[in-house]
């Protein structure tokens, strides 16, 4: 198979992940929209594993290291916009500005006062 | 030399202890403050006897040089027929003001750091007196000007104390500036800072006319300012807003007159300078009149004699003036006999009716005999009557006038004219003395009693801790006048090679004026009790009631111009600099603005921003290379 294909569909992958993680609001599809991120750099990996037939076969060990992690990273990440949902009411990630300069949005209504 | 450094150190150590230990044991204060000035009266009275037994006396204790990199300083003292004669008189006015004082400030709650710096003006007076060195006296000196401004603004909860110690402070470090170019000149004239140094070098012609000249109007000037004469004499009356036992110890028997007995101390440098021997003839005269008829017109009993201190001393320099430093210091000892004790009865006077004011007092006699008695004694020494101090002091200031009028140049270096202006001048005032005297003296104890309220009910006599030291000071009011008698001795004391010349002429001449002065001022009282007999000067009172306004004239001339060019520097700096400042903060800020709007907190925007930046990063590595 040539190596041509799975670069283009991990191009696209990764793509569509940034895509995700910019354009999206809700911080659930950030997060999906990472692992698509992640996914594709797998496949990446995968697929130069089996291009430069690797006798140690660390690509694809390294991937499999890359999708446990990502779960337990996964995992943090959804529990953590848990909580931010329970303490906030929204896990909208243009509302969650705390960590803005303070008055740089002077004369904008306050997100928060608005509700 | 023993005896010298005690009368320094236990005022010192009386006020350390009083500084650290007063605000916890607020009880041990009088003691510590009297042992402290006992102890230096001890000392001082042997040093005394000492100076009369082995006169003329001349000790010298010399302490550890000091390095400068041109001429040395030393840390010197010495003891002579002078410095002895006047460390007595300290010790004793400061001794009865140590004693008076909890009388007469009872229940004080800032007694303790009163008591204290009392005593360390005593030490630093006791400093000056033995001082070798210029140095160590210019240490003395400022010392008793702190202090003597902490102590006028004692009741700094009143506008008038707070006043007065600023206005002590400014006008005296005016002349100090002076007086501290006049060291440096008179040192590099003399080739040491050392006093007897500069003295013998004098003596050895070793100082050139014109270096002694200005060395010596620099000196003159911290004089002039020190001792409240002429052109610097108005902090003096304000001054009257300290306690009435400071005034009588550092506003008119010891600090004031350090700077006569500074000039008499160098006074064999004096002796080279004419022209500073004439300028201090003509500020002796016109202090000496002008402070007087000023003195007639003031109704506060304190200013009266703070003006009577001014005139007073103006003869002790018309004295030095005119070639006698025998004479000056005489009436250096004399008058700060008699002033304490008038200040001191004065503040007896004052506890009793409770106010300055002698239209407020008035019938005196009967409640307060003992004040009455002293005080009366004080004045008939003030006026210059014959038995008392004064008249032999003054006696001896006018003959020396007198001989330096009639045979000025064989006498010395002193003009004849001042020795004219000095003798006609200090008659006339003669008579202008006896006249306020008498007119303090008939407005405080005779006639109806005037106060209102309280005063009036219940004027009682001083406690007896301020009684006896009116009785004690009252004693050499009287008798050291007998001093003068002895023409060679007092001389030979000091380590003076003069005469006091008592002249029979201007002796029955001054007698007469005095008696005159008063027996004017008592008709004009006869005929209308009830009336200030210097409602007489009618057009004049006004002016001499205001000093003839030179305080309104340094206002104008001085203190104004000052306000104004301070309030134009503020304004500079409020509006000029300071906006220049703020508005380029404000500038800088604004522009930060800017920058800021990019810190939203949205982490999506930042990231965008961040892609983009690798993008073109990437864009650029891989076209550029």
């Amino acid at each position: 198979m040539p190596l041509l294909m799975p670069l283009v569909v991990a191009a696209l992958l990764f793509s569509i992940g940034i895509y995700g993680v910019l354009a999206r609001r809700n911080a659930i599809l950030v997060l999906m929209s990472v692992e698509l991120m992640l996914n594709a750099v797998n496949l990446n990996l995968v697929a130069f594993d089996v291009w430069l037939r690797d006798e140690l076969l660390s690509g694809q060990v390294f991937t499999l290291f890359v999708i446990t992690i990502a779960a337990a990273e996964v995992g943090l990440g959804l529990a953590i916009v848990l909580l931010v949902f329970r303490n906030r009411a929204t896990s909208q990630l243009d509302e969650l500005v705390e960590l803005r300069e303070a008055d740089a949005l002077r004369g904008q209504p306050d997100v928060r006062a608005m509700r | 030399m023993t005896a010298v450094v005690l009368a320094i150190l236990a005022p010192t150590v009386a006020a350390a202890v009083g500084f650290f230990s007063g605000r916890r044991w607020p009880r041990t204060a009088v003691p510590v403050a009297v042992a402290g000035a006992g102890v230096a009266l001890a000392a001082a009275v042997v040093l005394c006897a000492r100076a009369v037994r082995d006169a003329p006396l001349g000790d010298a204790l010399r302490g550890p040089r000091v390095p400068t990199g041109t001429i040395e300083l030393g840390i010197d003292l010495r003891l002579d027929g002078l410095a002895a004669l006047v460390s007595v008189a300290v010790a004793a006015v400061a001794f009865a003001v140590q004693v008076y004082s909890p009388a007469y400030l009872r229940g004080d709650p800032r007694y303790s750091s009163y008591t204290a710096l009392v005593s360390l003006f005593t030490a630093a007076m006791m400093l000056v007196v033995f001082a070798d060195d210029l140095f160590v006296l210019l240490v003395g000196w400022e010392v008793m000007g702190v202090c003597s401004y902490f102590l006028i603004g004692h009741h700094w909860e009143q506008e008038g104390a707070r006043a007065g110690a600023v206005k002590a402070f400014v006008v005296t470090r005016l002349g100090d500036v002076g007086f501290l170019f006049g060291i440096f000149a008179l040192a590099f004239a003399a080739g040491t800072f050392n006093i007897d140094g500069a003295r013998l070098a004098a003596l050895d012609n070793g100082i050139p006319q014109s270096s002694a000249t200005v060395a010596t109007l620099l000196l003159l000037c911290g004089v002039v300012g020190k001792s409240a004469q002429f052109p610097l004499h108005t902090w003096l009356p304000d001054a009257m807003a300290g306690p009435t036992p400071v005034s009588a110890l550092i506003h008119a028997a010891t600090m004031v007159a350090a700077g006569i007995y500074l000039v008499a101390r160098l006074y064999d440098v004096f002796l080279l300078a004419p022209a500073t021997l004439a300028a201090m003839a003509v500020i002796a005269a016109v202090t000496m009149l002008g402070a007087a008829l000023a003195a007639l017109a003031q109704d506060d009993i304190k200013r009266v004699l703070a003006y009577s201190t001014v005139s007073q001393l103006a003869y002790m320099l018309a004295g030095l003036a005119v070639g006698s430093a025998a004479a000056a210091t005489f009436h250096l000892l004399t008058h700060a006999a008699f002033k304490a004790l008038l200040f001191l009865a004065a503040g007896a006077v004052i506890h009793a009716v409770g106010t300055n004011q002698m239209p407020d007092m008035g019938g005196l006699r009967r409640a307060m005999p003992v004040t009455f008695v002293t005080m009366t004694l004080g004045l008939a020494a003030l006026a210059g009557l014959a038995p008392l101090a004064g008249f032999f002091s003054k006696e001896a200031v006018l003959g020396a006038a007198e001989e330096s009028a009639l045979h000025g140049s064989s006498a010395g270096p002193v003009p004849t004219w001042a020795g004219w202006l000095v003798l006609v001048v200090g008659l006339l005032t003669v008579s202008v003395t006896a006249a306020y005297a008498a007119r303090l003296w008939l407005l405080t104890f005779f006639g109806r009693p005037r106060g209102s309220g309280v005063a009036r009910a219940a004027p009682h006599e001083a406690p007896p801790a301020m009684r006896w030291p009116l009785v004690a000071l009252a004693v050499p009011t009287v008798g050291l006048g007998a001093l003068g008698l002895q023409r060679d001795r007092l001389p030979q004391w000091l380590g003076v090679d003069e005469q006091l010349h008592l002249g029979v002429v201007t002796s029955v001449i001054s007698t007469a004026l005095a008696l005159a002065g008063a027996a004017a001022v008592v008709l004009m009282w006869r005929r209308d009790p009830a009336a200030d007999p210097s409602d007489r000067l009618a057009r004049l009172r006004p002016a001499f009631a205001g000093a003839f306004y030179v305080d309104e004239l340094y206002d104008r001339v001085f203190v104004r111009p000052v306000s104004a060019a301070a309030r134009a520097v503020r304004w500079t700096d409020d509006s000029v600099v300071d906006a220049g400042v703020v508005g380029s903060g404000h500038t800088a800020t604004r522009l930060a603005g800017w920058l800021r709007l990019a810190q939203a907190g949205n982490v999506q925007t930042y990231l965008t921003g961040m892609l983009a930046g690798v993008v073109i990063v990437a864009v650029g590595v891989v076209t550029l290379t």
